[in-house]
């Protein structure tokens, strides 16, 4: 298929579509608006239904009513108008429905700014609501990689019953790359037997719910969420690893940022520094193995995390590495994007120049 | 080679459409590409700009902190932009609005009356393909034949007249590079 | 022997949690009687609330489901936009419609959603203890409006029939109470009204039921009927509120 030229925010809406997701509910918020926009104009064209709410709390309530009802449904924001979205979430999760919620991330905290951030990992990937929940967290880098895993969010929705946050940043919504349409890989999905969506006097009510009064009974559903959540860190796990096979320095970086420490790792080269770029593209589950097997290589002398917040992913790195290496972080907040040399001003710093 | 390319101008010069126009050509040729905005909280005035990287080898950052080209609309973006050009590298100018000249000796700049011209072919819309088309000439990135049918697909019924005189506001802007 | 009544079919077989004298019960068995009766318990789905009947969902026969606290008109447009053919309705009280979620319900019925509210108002939080609701009486106690509700600290009771009934989108509003029998008749025949209507494609459709809640008014449940007639229904006057129905044009 010829590649096409695609906005990060219109990609991402299309790729909803192809994926089979007929409703969004959503609100306006930069900078993500082509997203609710793009639905707007196109989903009335496939027989769905867009909905702007009147509010992110209302918009995530009627995904829980969409999901619950068994419908294949969408929302997104940018991070204030996803705090709003936590309380819709935590429900989404304790009553184990399938949705896609879309957080293209701006500067925060507050109100903060419009320009791209990555300060809402742990909103994402601890669960920015009460309880003991996980959601999936998908980071794409690219447009590409952005539409690819919008569409799979879906499936893994689906499969596992589980909310599934793609976790980008204004950057990406905003830019336009080239990409190719494709499917993602088939999953045998199960029948949504448990759907709110009318018994026709055939089987016993089904009953959406995240009420469990007995403790015991809650504490039922806590296992069998948490049974849920080992299936998926078993399964889903995915990252990208590349640079030099014996490096010196590992650098860690997901989505928009993980592009910047690619140049950094070029910069890096050419000064004599080895560097290998580890890149998680689920942030939940973390690749915690993975990264620790590259940590431990004998070569590796210190292991560097490069975010643009001041320091979140880098907790869930130092799980990762546990004490076998030095951990170093490199961070811009506030919708700060760094610069490759400011990363390897870090690196040299770190491991020393040459 | 990889051009990384920053555009910028007021709000409205069509700067955002340069810059789409040579990532689409730049597709359509192959090569991997990537458009970035500066995008702000103002929708309408300011100054605005995009950054476009054209490559044969895989993008690494979309952002571009030294453009190997700059295309200025508007002194503003001239001012702001012109130390950040690489040396060896490009600076066109809109001529009809920038009355200074550019200061660096390390780099080729040229000149474009971008409004004038648009007025002669008697759409002030132009003006953007104007300085497109001396973008294209100076550094052959793409061919014009490239544009010529992505304005053929975005031009049809009654707005087809508009290819002709696009076309010809991309070759007056051609002409201004010697 | 001839069966002369028997609990509707739209109803389990779940033994009711409401307190001795609270009227949830009754009105249940008008929304149930209701579905019945039309012949949609197999093709209806019933939004619960945060509040006392949060239970709600374990009453119905139909499918359920529970929304957050005021909630339930956003969870009902997410069923019913994506699920047209069913009948959606929820069921709130008044610290959940009128407080928490009274963006929720003016927006349901901006857009006429088509679905059907049966709003409970007791004018008190009954399930978290008694606290003030916004549509508390002036001078009457609550847990957290220990010296009666003041108006020059609260304001005025809100009402929500009179305040929907303004939105074009609200196709019918109804205030109904379910006292005595008299009133249960009518209260049925409203939630009926209802639920018809939003099967002929009306927008949004609202009952109003005014209920006791004896625990938290601290009287009898006869004496707590005697003080919703004398108190509540003086400010919370009966009667149709909207009807914009081909009908009644």
């Amino acid at each position: 298929m010829a590649k096409e030229l695609w906005k990060g925010n219109e990609a991402v809406a299309q790729a909803a579509i192809r994926a089979g997701c007929k409703y969004f509910f959503g609100y306006p918020i930069t900078p993500q608006n082509e997203i609710p926009e793009y639905f707007s104009k196109h989903l009335p064209l496939v027989g769905g239904c867009f909905i702007q709410a009147e509010s992110e709390i209302a918009a995530i309530n009627m995904v829980y009513g969409a999901a619950g009802s068994g419908a294949r449904v969408m929302t997104s924001s940018s991070s204030p108008g996803i705090s709003l979205k936590q309380e819709g979430i935590t429900y989404i999760a304790c009553a184990e429905l399938p949705a896609v919620i879309v957080n293209m991330m701006r500067g925060g905290p507050g109100l903060g700014n419009i320009a791209p951030s990555q300060a809402d990992y742990f909103q994402a990937t601890r669960g920015g609501g009460n309880g003991d929940y996980r959601t999936v967290v998908l980071a794409p880098a690219t447009i590409q990689e952005a539409a690819d895993l919008v569409q799979e969010a879906f499936d893994i929705a689906d499969y596992y019953r589980n909310p599934v946050v793609v976790l980008a940043d204004g950057m990406i919504g905003q830019m336009m790359e080239a990409i190719e349409w494709r499917d993602p890989k088939k999953r045998e999905l199960p029948q949504k037997t448990w759907a709110a969506n009318g018994t026709f006097d055939k089987r016993e009510h089904n009953i959406i719910n995240s009420l469990f009064i007995d403790a015991g009974d809650c504490t039922v559903q806590n296992k069998k969420l948490e049974e849920k959540y080992r299936a998926i860190t078993q399964n889903e796990i995915r990252y990208d690893l590349s640079g030099d096979e014996e490096p010196e320095v590992v650098l860690v970086a997901y989505g928009t940022t993980s592009r910047i420490a690619r140049a950094a790792c070029i910069q890096l080269k050419e000064k004599g520094i080895k560097a290998s770029l580890f890149r998680p593209i689920t942030l939940w589950p973390f690749p915690e193995k993975a990264l620790h097997d590259e940590a431990q290589k004998p070569s590796v002398k210190a292991v560097v995390t490069v975010e643009m917040s001041m320091g979140q992913m880098v907790d869930d790195v130092k799980i990762a590495v546990n004490g076998i290496k030095p951990v170093e972080f490199f961070g811009t907040g506030g919708g700060t994007i760094p610069t490759p040399q400011q990363i390897v001003q870090k690196i040299v710093t770190v491991v020393g120049g040459k | 080679m990889t051009h990384e390319i920053i555009i910028s101008g007021f709000g409205g010069q069509g700067v955002m459409a340069i810059g789409k126009s040579i990532a689409e050509a730049g597709m359509k040729e192959g090569m991997d590409v990537s458009w970035l905005p500066s995008y702000g909280p103002e929708m309408r005035g300011g100054t605005a700009n995009c950054s476009v990287v054209l490559s044969h080898n895989p993008i690494i950052s979309p952002l571009v902190q030294n453009p190997t080209e700059l295309i200025a609309m508007n002194k503003p973006s001239l001012i702001k932009f012109e130390p950040a050009v690489t040396a060896g590298g490009l600076i066109l100018v809109n001529s009809s609005i920038i009355e200074i000249k550019t200061t660096r000796t390390d780099v080729t700049s040229a000149y474009i009356p971008c409004l004038e011209i648009a007025t002669e072919l008697g759409n002030l819309k132009v003006a953007n393909m104007v300085m497109l088309g001396a973008y294209i000439e100076a550094t052959k990135v793409v061919s014009v034949e490239t544009i010529r049918e992505m304005l053929v697909h975005m031009f049809t019924g009654p707005k087809a007249a508009l290819v002709e005189l696009n076309i010809e506001a991309l070759r007056r802007g051609a002409a201004c590079i010697k | 022997m001839a069966i002369v009544y028997q609990k509707s079919k739209a109803l389990t077989d779940a033994e009711l949690h409401y307190c001795p004298g609270c009227t949830h019960g009754i009105i249940h068995k008008l929304v149930a009687e209701t579905l019945e009766e039309l012949g949609i318990i197999g093709t209806t789905v019933g939004i619960a609330p945060v509040g006392c009947s949060v239970f709600a969902y374990n009453y119905f026969t139909c499918d359920m489901m529970e929304a957050a606290h005021g909630r339930a008109p956003a969870v009902a447009t997410g069923v019913k936009r994506t699920h047209p053919d069913l009948s959606v309705f929820t069921y709130q009280g008044d610290g959940d419609l009128a407080a928490i979620g009274t963006a929720e319900i003016v927006h349901a019925a901006m857009r006429g959603e088509k679905i059907t509210t049966i709003f409970v108002n007791n004018a008190i939080y009954g399930m978290t203890g008694g606290q003030m609701a916004p549509t508390t009486l002036v001078g009457q106690k609550a847990t957290t409006a220990p010296y009666g509700r003041q108006k020059e600290h609260y304001g005025s009771p809100i009402r929500m029939c009179e305040m929907l009934s303004t939105i074009d989108g609200c196709t019918y509003a109804e205030r109904v109470t379910v006292t005595d029998v008299a009133n249960v008749v009518k209260a049925k025949k409203a939630i009926k009204k209802a639920f018809t209507l939003q099967q002929q494609g009306a927008g949004f459709t609202f009952v109003e039921v005014l209920s006791t809640c004896p625990t938290n008014w601290g009287l009898s449940p006869l004496k707590a009927i005697d003080w919703l007639k004398d108190n509540m229904i003086p400010y919370y006057p009966l009667g149709v509120y909207a009807n914009r129905t081909e009908e009644a044009k």
